[in-house]
């Protein structure tokens, strides 16, 4: 049987394409709805709803967002939500589409979970170079003050919320949570030392939940069906949809909502209709950017968050990058390492340094210029950031950004060992024709 | 100097947040978006409406990639390389667009990270509005369109027009 | 460390490094605990002083059941815990040995000629646990090197190892965000704003506090190798506060001066004037041969250099001569402050015991009154951390003691302590006071007395004072930091002001006096009715006349009074001990008037200041660095000196010159050693009965004295009440561990036997405020840190920084004056006039003007002494060309 979408989030943007983001369509869809229910509901009741729905955070982590929302300490005031919008991991897409076509229904959301969270404030952090998404989101803001989705009082319930709209401005750490609160408050986007966890000490130092904007997207579904409900979709403790991002070398690139369990052959094959130009695929990233790879071999391992950790991956954001039987591991491997050492905010000494370390290594190698005991080198320059070389990462940093930038390197040593090797043994030629090693100091490698 | 209606918006701004120190990035993208880039004066007055000092300001705006802390011209130009980019043709792009326009004091193209647009990749944006599925040709046709007025852009640190 | 509110010992858990038990503080942290008990964790970033901030990743360790290597510097102590440092665990060893390694890739190998090369953080553990070979091939980052950041300090981002340790402490600690990181990633890199120096009062700390040589300070670079300098431990004397510090030194000249962490003075920090203070030492031109007034056949004289014996000669004969043609009470003795403890004893004992005059002032008409300094219950500066409320009655300590500043600061912003000030203008603390009471000059008395009124109930109907009274409570656990707010009014109000809040019950008063060893100098009896050791002239008589021969009969003048005195033909002998009237006597005119009429001057001094170029004799003393000794700071500890270098050229010390003269009227003070007349202070002078040399040197941090703690009870003053052993154990008065067994043998003695304390019994004058009209604005002369004073003026690397003649305005006189922000303003009182460049300030009130006291240009002339309050007169002048006064203008 072939691969379906199961449609929820992404329900009124495939019904109604032309306008799905305006109130028109929203109200016609029954936008707002579940919003109304939940204000009828006490909020500890609303909370219960999202806990029994199984719900993992879709950001990255999958931490259950039920238990993350019931770390806020009791009784303190005021309190923050945070969605974060700030979608940087390389080939994932899934939030901006979900920005831009269907603003209401992450409104509604983020109202539903600040009443939950018995929050009155709420701030959605957007990628600043998402500067479509960001007019989408601020014309259907004001859209829905209007309509007294938002505002005081809101739908007569007595409670109050407001929705500031933040705009980034160019900085991948910025998606890590306690980056993104330094930057709304208007510093570096640095991660902060935990504890204290933002759930104690936040955005201004105050209680405060961050969640990821499809996070936000599916919650009215979950209150609208009850959690029970909700969980009986997916499988295990990978509960209902999701989104994925599929991209690279398929003939149908885009987000597919798809029950969890599936497999990623499916998801290749079926909804993205197969390998370009009639390819096989080499190896491909189940997770984003900071994911270990997987090869052909594991096409058929199921969409399920804790299936694919078994093999040392993640799924991470939900992106999933395909790359044909023509494509250089060593390219990918090295383009990768250029982003997070581009992106390093530079607060911990390994990653800000062993980041660009890894990078003019890996440059080298692509040039032509690698020695054979580079690799090695690599993966011990790579243990001194991310001991062990596992997933989940072990860190010798504050955040996971230093040590993500080691599953390419882990990657490329566990599929593609042998061909590194080789490339990093000078040819004849390169050392006749002066055009490797020697005379760029870095003879150093022939004499090993 | 901020405009008089753009002062007028900064303090709206500032007004948004618990602390002010929040509208900094928001200020910035306000002084770029008016001055295309972020030049001393700006910085000196968010400071000032901010009550933070320079080095701070600077500090901080230097950590954010669209802050331009020199002149760029009229059209920022994003080309992505990151992999899905990388592996649908985004270099090549990238090198045409460098070599096309390296004398055009309006057209500024640099190299970005993943924009989320992998689904159209090979992508670009020309000040922050996204174009997909792109060759060499149709990108600088893209531009062009820009610079000869049949498309309008949006202002230079994204805002609208 | 960090003071807690109550100092209860606090609770132990029990945790286990590197399979030793031990137990520590309950929230204390990791890396702090384990160096206490042998386990050295190496680290970059942390700092004892600063929150930790976890970024350098050197102090990795494992903790057993915690998944992945935390840093120890961000951890906090639970009970039970299992610790694994660098010793016992290979993982965290490998994880610090792969942090240097990422240190060190793009470091640079310039060792041989960097500053910290020998006393390097990264040098010594690279030898320690370093990769002796470098696997790193690739090119290095590369940044312009040195570039200045400030006055005094040099950048090389190519060594910085980017901990923060500056930039936080620059925002943290000083609160002067003036340097932050750029850019980010490997491109991150510490810089200030362009054209925006780093010129915060405290930035030589930074350089003190960077584990490599990325900062490096200017008067220090490649002037020493660490391996060739001697040191020795010190306090230093540029103002009050007297931070410890480290003095170093190499082929006998001064090179730099450190902090040292002293809990209860100074934290490690110091102010850059302290800092970099001492290159006035050896200024070239410092007089160093003792000078006599020639005059030749033509009536011209000039002071020529003559032999100590000669000179000394000269200077007795002067005085006695003054004293058989007049009296002995027609001389005068000013200064005093700026030398040793030991100095202004045997001034004091030439002074009073010998000259037989009581007219001695150790402060320039600036200060207090002894007895207010002297006579009320006493703080230490840790009570600031401690107390409910601290009550500013006292100039900008930014300003004049920045040490105490930063510990004030510190004590608002992280210990929950309220700010109360009472003041004309905003200060540096104005952002961290809880609540602010602002009065026009004159009227600090009125404003006091109506807190205090409201603290006992009587709502003074001002929303601001009930506000401050409403946070006074009951006024219990109070501490007033008690100074001289404004030079161009007498200090009657501020008297005022004191002696309505010493009516609050418990309240300690904490000096904020500024000049060096100006607490000292009060302690050992330079002021007018007072002997050695905080007694009155009465209360000390008896025994003072017996152990010196005699005492003056009766209460003489203040250094004002003196000086008027002079004028008035009055006073027919002067010495001045370091002082400068004519430049740092509020009043001018009337320091000139008393200059030109005293017919004889001795001076002390190792520079031809103004008011030495008209002495007949000039003796040139030995200096800070040259000397050892002690003195006493504001809360009255008493630190030792220690000399360094060789006294320049014949300089001589100040008691020696004193040993000498009384010599020359006939008295053999028979004092050889600095330990003799610390025996001989530790025997006569009460507060200080028992502070002998042993115990001065013998204490980290000095003594508080009196070691036995007192109770001093306010009222009137009489011989016999006062002194009451407090054996409570309250410890603000003996923090030396050798104070207690002294204390204890010390109450051996009958107290009775000893005179007592001085006390002061609160008769404040009275003071009747003055209108003012409302075309005049009222004026605040108060100090700035840098100002033409000889640290700042014989300092090559800090002379720029004063900021010349500013004359500071609200925007709204400026407005109605039509004067731009840095226009020329003439300024007009009573007395005279000035031209100045004006600054625009919002923190100066509308109405008041605030003026820097002894700017280098400023020549004006508009205090008098004898009026209650100065109020100027205000116009444009209107070419600038007519300014040429304000050299430090555009700071
Ligand atoms: C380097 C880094 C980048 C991240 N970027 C994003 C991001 O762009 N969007 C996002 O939602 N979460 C991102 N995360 C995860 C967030 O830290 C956080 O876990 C998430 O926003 C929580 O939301 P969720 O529980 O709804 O998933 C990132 C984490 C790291 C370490
Ligand atoms: S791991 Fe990298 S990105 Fe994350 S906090 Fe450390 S330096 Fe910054
Ligand atoms: S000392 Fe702990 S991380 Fe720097």
């Amino acid at each position: 049987m072939t691969l379906q979408e199961t449609r929820l989030l992404t329900k009124r943007m495939n019904d109604r394409p032309a306008d799905s983001w305006t109130m028109e369509a929203a109200l016609a869809t029954g936008a707002y709805e579940t919003l109304r229910t939940a204000l009828r509901m006490k909020p500890a009741d609303v909370q219960e709803e999202v806990k029994t729905s199984g719900l993992r955070g879709r950001g990255g982590a999958g931490f259950p967002t039920g238990t993350k929302w019931s770390f806020l300490p009791a009784g303190l005031y005021p309190r923050y939500l945070v969605v974060n919008a700030d979608e940087g991991e390389p080939s994932t897409f899934k939030d901006r589409e979900l920005m831009e076509r269907d603003p209401h229904q992450l409104i509604e959301g983020v109202a539903i979970s600040a009443y939950a969270i018995e929050s009155n404030t709420a701030f959605i952090y957007v990628r600043g170079e998402m500067a479509h998404a960001h007019d989408v989101l601020e014309r259907a803001l004001a859209d829905a003050r209007a309509q007294g989705f938002l505002g005081q009082n809101i739908l007569g319930s007595g409670y109050d919320l407001d929705i500031v709209l933040h705009r980034g401005a160019g900085a991948y750490i910025c998606g890590e949570e306690t980056a993104l609160l330094e930057s709304l408050e208007g510093r570096r986007g640095m991660p902060r030392i935990r504890p204290p966890f933002p759930a104690i000490a936040g955005l201004y130092a105050k209680p405060t939940v961050v969640n990821n904007v499809e996070t936000m997207a599916t919650v009215p579904h979950i209150v609208g069906m009850g959690g029970a409900e909700y969980a009986k979709l997916g499988v295990n403790r990978s509960t209902g949809t999701r989104i994925f991002s599929l991209s690279g070398h398929v003939n149908r690139p885009g987000n597919y909502e798809v029950e969890l369990g599936a497999t990623f052959r499916d998801l290749i094959d079926d909804l993205g209709g197969g390998v370009t130009n009639g390819g096989t695929v080499k190896f491909f990233i189940p997770g984003g950017a900071s994911s270990q790879w997987l090869v052909n071999e594991h096409l058929d391992v199921p969409l399920d968050m804790d299936e694919v950790g078994k093999l040392g991956v993640m799924l991470g954001s939900g992106a999933v990058m395909v790359f044909d039987q023509d494509t250089d591991p060593l390219a990918v491997a090295w383009r990768l390492v250029k982003f997070f050492a581009h992106e390093s905010c530079g607060k911990c000494t390994p990653c800000r340094e062993g980041t660009g370390w890894e990078e003019k290594i890996l440059y080298r190698i692509l040039h032509g210029q690698g020695r054979p005991s580079d690799l090695d080198l690599l993966l011990d320059i790579g243990d001194n950031i991310s001991p062990g070389l596992n997933a989940p990462f072990s860190q010798t940093t504050i955040c996971p950004l230093g040590p993500s930038s080691v599953s390419p390197i882990v990657s490329l040593n566990k599929y593609f060992r042998d061909d590194i090797i080789a490339r990093c043994t000078p040819s004849l030629v390169t050392m006749l024709t002066g055009n490797g090693l020697a005379g760029n100091g870095l003879d150093g490698g022939l004499h090993r | 100097m901020f405009s008089s209606d753009n002062l007028q918006r900064a303090r709206e701004i500032i007004s948004r947040y618990p602390s002010s120190r929040s509208a900094l990035l928001p200020l910035l993208h306000l002084a770029q978006d008016q001055d295309g880039w972020i030049n001393d004066e700006a910085m000196t007055e968010i400071a000032g409406l901010l009550e933070l000092t320079r080095a701070d300001v600077y500090g901080t705006c230097s950590f954010y990639t669209m802050f331009k802390l020199e002149p760029v011209g009229t059209y920022v130009v994003s080309v992505c390389t990151n992999v899905t980019c990388l592996v649908t043709g985004g270099p090549a792009i990238l090198h045409h667009l460098e070599k096309t326009y390296a004398d055009d004091p309006d057209v500024f193209v640099e190299e970005v990270e993943c924009l989320a647009a992998c689904g159209g990749a090979p992508a670009l944006q020309v000040n922050y509005e996204y174009h997909e599925r792109l060759t060499p040709q149709s990108a600088e046709q893209i531009i062009d369109a820009y610079r000869s007025g049949q498309r309008t852009a949006r202002r230079i640190s994204g805002g609208p027009r | 460390m960090s003071a807690a509110n109550t100092p209860a010992q606090p609770e132990l858990v029990e945790l286990t490094i590197d399979g030793h038990l031990v137990m520590v503080p309950k929230g204390a942290n990791l890396i702090d605990v384990a160096q206490r008990h042998g386990h050295y964790i190496p680290r970059f970033c942390w700092h004892e002083r600063m929150k930790p901030v976890g970024m350098c990743r050197m102090c990795l360790i494992e903790i057993e059941g915690v998944r992945g290597l935390p840093p120890a510097c961000t951890t906090t102590v639970t009970p039970g815990m299992v610790v694994h440092t660098q010793e016992s665990s290979p993982n965290a060893r490998k994880a610090q040995e792969g942090v240097l390694e990422f240190l060190l890739i793009n470091h640079p190998l310039d060792c041989p000629v960097c500053d910290r090369g020998g006393e390097c953080p990264l040098q010594d553990h690279t030898i320690a646990h370093g990769p002796a070979e470098s696997r790193f091939v690739e090119e290095k980052r590369h940044f312009a090197k040195p570039i200045p950041i400030s006055h005094v300090v040099d950048l090389d981002r190519e060594r910085c190892i980017l901990c923060a340790r500056c930039t936080r402490f620059a925002d943290e600690i000083a609160g002067d965000p003036l340097i932050s990181f750029f850019e980010r990633g490997g491109h991150s890199q510490v810089l200030n704003y362009p054209d925006d120096p780093f010129s915060s009062y405290f930035s030589g700390n930074t350089v003190q506090i960077c584990p490599v040589g990325a900062l490096t300070a200017r008067p220090y670079r490649f002037r020493a190798r660490p391996w060739d300098l001697e040191k020795a431990e010190t306090s230093c004397v540029t103002c009050a506060v007297q931070c410890r510090a480290e003095l170093h030194s190499t082929t006998d000249q001064l090179v730099r001066l450190l902090g040292v962490d002293s809990d209860a003075v100074n934290h490690g920090w110091l102010c850059d004037k302290g800092r970099f203070g001492y290159e006035w030492v050896e200024s070239p031109s410092r007089i160093t041969s003792p000078m006599v007034r020639k005059t030749a056949s033509d009536g011209t004289s000039e002071l020529v250099e003559v032999s100590w014996p000669d000179a000394l000669d000269a200077a007795a004969h002067g005085l006695q001569e003054v004293a058989r043609l007049h009296q002995a009470s027609s001389i005068g003795v000013l200064g005093g402050a700026r030398g040793t403890n030991e100095d202004a004893y045997v001034w004091a004992r030439f002074a009073k015991g010998v000259l037989g005059t009581d007219n001695v002032d150790c402060q320039l008409g600036d200060g207090l009154p002894a007895e207010t300094v002297l006579g009320l219950p006493r703080a230490t500066i840790a009570d600031c951390d401690r107390a409910r409320v601290v009550v500013l009655l006292a100039p900008d300590l930014k300003e004049e003691l920045p040490v105490l500043y930063l510990r004030l600061k510190r004590a608002a912003q992280d210990l929950g302590v309220k700010i109360v000030e009472i003041g004309t203008g905003d200060t540096g603390l104005t952002h961290v006071a809880a609540a602010t009471l602002r009065h026009l000059p004159g009227s600090a008395g009125d404003v006091a007395g109506r807190l205090v009124a409201a603290i006992g109930g009587t709502a003074s109907g001002d929303a601001d004072i009930d506000a401050a009274a409403s946070l006074l409570g009951d006024g219990s656990d109070v501490v007033v930091v008690l100074g001289r707010p404004n030079l161009a009014e007498p200090a009657d109000a501020t008297v005022a002001a004191a002696a309505a809040l010493a009516t609050l019950p418990g309240v300690r008063f904490l000096s904020a006096l500024r000049r060096s060893n100006v607490h000292g100098a009060l302690d050992m009896g330079l002021a007018p009715g007072l002997l050695p050791g905080r007694v009155s002239l009465e209360q000390g008589r008896d025994s003072f006349a017996e152990a010196w021969g005699s005492v003056p009969a009766s209460m003489g003048h203040d250094g004002t009074a003196m000086l008027r005195a002079a004028a008035d033909g009055q006073l027919h002998g002067l010495v001045l001990l370091g002082a400068d009237p004519m430049a740092d006597f509020p009043d001018r005119a009337l320091a000139e008037r008393a200059l030109a009429s005293i017919g004889f001057t001795v001076v002390v001094d190792g520079f031809l200041s103004e008011s030495a170029k008209r002495a007949d004799v000039v003796l040139p003393p030995a200096v800070w660095g040259e000397k050892s000794g002690s003195a006493t700071n504001i809360e009255g500890r008493v630190q030792r000196l220690t000399r360094r270098v060789t006294t320049a050229g014949r300089s001589m010390d100040d008691w020696r010159i004193a040993v000498e003269l009384a010599a020359r009227f006939g008295v053999d003070f028979d004092l050889e050693t600095l330990d003799e007349v610390q025996a001989e202070i530790s025997r006569l002078a009460p507060a200080y009965l028992g502070v002998d040399s042993h115990m001065i040197n013998g204490s980290r941090d000095g003594v508080v004295v009196p070691l036995v703690p007192v109770t001093v009870t306010i009222g009137r003053r009489s011989p016999t009440a006062a002194v009451e052993a407090d054996v409570s154990g309250d410890e603000a008065a003996g923090s030396a561990a050798g104070a207690a067994g002294s204390a204890a043998e010390l109450s051996d003695e009958a107290p009775a036997a000893r005179p007592a304390l001085l006390t002061w019994d609160r008769s404040a004058p009275a003071v009747v405020p003055v209108a003012r009209d409302s075309y005049a604005v009222r004026l605040v002369v108060a100090r700035r840190l840098y100002d033409a004073g000889r640290v700042v003026a014989e300092g090559p690397s800090i002379v720029d920084l004063a900021p010349g003649p500013l004359l500071e305005l609200n925007p709204s006189d400026l407005e109605r004056l039509g004067v731009v922000d840095g226009g020329a303003v003439r300024a007009s009182s009573s007395r005279g006039s000035g031209v100045f460049t004006a600054r625009r300030v919002t923190g100066v009130p509308a109405g008041t003007a605030r003026l820097a006291h002894n700017q280098p240009g400023d020549i004006s002339d508009l205090v008098d002494v004898a009026e209650a309050v100065t109020d100027l007169r205000l116009e444009s002048v209107a070419t600038v060309a007519t300014v040429g006064l304000a050299k430090g203008g555009a700071r």
